[in-house]
């Protein structure tokens, strides 16, 4: 404590406004998705895309054999909804990056960084709000593609419901890391192409790793190193209310890693945007 | 040229009106270049205290420095007695801040942008509203409340920037350069009502600026230059140290000699 005459004692925050600066940032980030309507549309029609073409191109030279969860052959459709839905989360994670360099170089990031609640709880916040949007984009897409003839358990639109908060959370602690790391609006195409199309093409999102395996060892070896493939697999078990705890762990480990780096680049003190001279402007 | 005008309390020799602001030797470097160099200032409560400097001077920094986006390495900031780095929630919650650039969302509306203001504040429900009404009132944006904040004129959206600052009633209000850009009516309105919340409500203030016109003979001032402080104290007294007739003619003596501590 200062050794100046302090103003009046120091107070804290109770529960109840925690919980009301969290509601406000949740209630920020749905404002935002509801007047970005083009934002909704193309998150859903990039997926559905998939769905609708490549989906019916491959369905008949993609033999899927049967492999966990499934207990069948299944068509190709159901086994690639895994993981359009782990690309709906993917590209919310790096939209909600790109908004925040946009919101950084606009301004308005300041007004966040200058909320007396910790940095580490605002940031978090707002990895809860974009994982909700991103389950509310999912959620959307589940309806049309189960209109489409997607057939899933019951159960699991409700058993998945876990998994996408964790991959949620984890694919938006990774754009939020990214977001620290750009420094202008315009690098992000970067992003685009060294972080989206590879860790999507290199996951089990629309081929099984044994396949992959046979063609090629070393693209099946950075397979697995990369998170999202077990964020798939997690969704993937989940959605027949099934648990891979390999996957579970990874996803778990991965998100706190991602997290506390973000926290740690969003920090005053340690930011990586304040070593290159600038600041979390 | 250095010029300590007056007996201006800094750090330790604490001044008999509550200290708002307190920043004691304070330096920041971007990687080789210094931008702000061993500065103090104190702003007491209710009282109106400017940062005067040309452009890089270390104003923005500055700012910077005391709403912790950047970390203070050397020296210390307290706001009403609670230092910046070891206690920032509580120095944050006692110190409203407008910004150089805007900071709106600019498409939520008016009412919008301060609700969330305040639930960053832990405000909400009724309450978030009932103080925002009366701010945006204060401000005579109440009509536009509704509307989207990239509707507003500039001038327009700075009052609404000076009522969201305002809604969680910190007694220490900083602003940098906040009437950049604006035209001279919207110029003079804001002037006009953040010298009004001093004198009414008791409210320290601390206004970066480089036009001069926006300084009155009472104020405090601090004039830096390329990081460094020139001088500091009330305006009269740091004009009568220069020599000079006017606070215009003081600034431009002080501006143009070189740095104190090296050589004319």
């Amino acid at each position: 404590m200062s050794d100046l005459t302090l103003d009046t004692p120091a107070r804290g925050f109770t529960l109840g406004q925690y919980l009301i600066c969290l509601r406000g940032i949740m209630w920020r980030e749905a404002l935002r998705f509801v007047h970005q309507r083009e934002r909704f549309v193309s998150a859903l029609v990039r997926p559905l895309v998939w769905l609708f073409i490549f989906a019916a191109g491959f369905r008949q030279i993609l033999g899927v054999s049967i492999i966990p969860p499934y207990e069948t052959y299944v068509l190709y459709e159901v086994y690639v909804t895994p993981g359009l839905i782990a690309m709906i989360q993917l590209f919310n994670g790096m939209q909600s990056s790109l908004s925040m360099v946009y919101d950084r170089e606009m301004g308005n990031m300041r007004m966040l960084l200058v909320s007396p609640f910790p940095r580490w709880f605002l940031l978090i916040a707002k990895l809860l709000a974009s994982t909700t949007v991103s389950i509310l984009q999912v959620a959307a897409f589940l309806v049309v593609a189960t209109l489409w003839g997607v057939d899933l358990p019951p159960w699991g639109y409700v058993t998945v419901l876990p998994a996408l908060v964790l991959v949620g959370l984890m694919l938006g602690a990774l754009g939020m890391l990214l977001s620290s790391l750009i420094k202008q609006l315009e690098n992000f195409a970067g992003v685009m192409n060294f972080v989206i199309f590879p860790m999507f093409f290199a996951s089990s999102a629309l081929y099984p790793l044994w396949l992959v395996q046979q063609s090629s060892p070393v693209v099946y070896f950075i397979c697995k190193l990369n998170p999202f493939t077990y964020g798939i697999e997690l969704i993937r078990f989940s959605l027949y209310s099934k648990l891979d705890i390999v996957s579970l762990a990874v996803v778990v480990a991965a998100t706190t890693v991602f997290t506390i780096a973000a926290i740690l680049a969003y920090d005053p003190a340690r930011g990586l945007l304040v070593r290159r001279g600038g600041g979390p402007t | 040229m250095n010029i300590i005008a007056n007996e201006v309390p800094t750090g330790d020799n604490v001044a008999t009106a509550p200290v708002a602001l307190s920043v004691v030797g304070i330096s920041h470097s971007y990687g080789q270049r210094r931008a702000l160099d061993n500065v103090s200032l104190t702003v007491p409560q209710g009282e109106f205290t400017a940062v005067l400097g040309l452009n890089g001077a270390g104003k923005t920094t500055l700012l910077s420095l005391i709403t912790r986006l950047f970390d203070t390495r050397h020296g210390s900031i307290s706001v009403l007695g609670y230092r910046i780095d070891r206690e920032p929630g509580e120095a944050l919650r006692r110190l409203g801040v407008v910004f150089q650039a805007r900071t709106l969302d600019l498409d939520l509306s008016v009412m919008d942008n301060l609700l969330f203001h305040a639930a960053l504040h832990g405000i909400g429900g009724r309450e978030a509203r009932r103080r925002a009404n009366a701010a945006l009132t204060d401000v005579g944006i109440a009509d536009r409340q509704k509307d989207k904040a990239r509707n507003l004129s500039g001038g327009q959206m700075r009052r609404v920037e000076i009522a969201r600052s305002l809604l969680h009633e910190p007694r220490l209000l900083v602003l940098d350069e906040p009437t950049v850009g604006l035209d001279v009516a919207s110029k003079i309105a804001i002037v006009t009502h953040v010298r009004k919340l001093v004198r009414e409500r008791g409210v320290g203030v601390l206004w970066t600026t480089h036009l001069l016109d926006e300084i009155e003979p009472d104020d405090n001032i601090l004039v830096l230059h390329l990081g460094k402080p020139l001088a500091q104290g009330i305006v009269r007294d740091v004009v009568a140290a220069t020599g000079k007739d006017t606070l215009r003619a003081a600034f431009t003596a002080l501006t143009e000699a070189p740095p104190p501590g090296e050589a004319p």
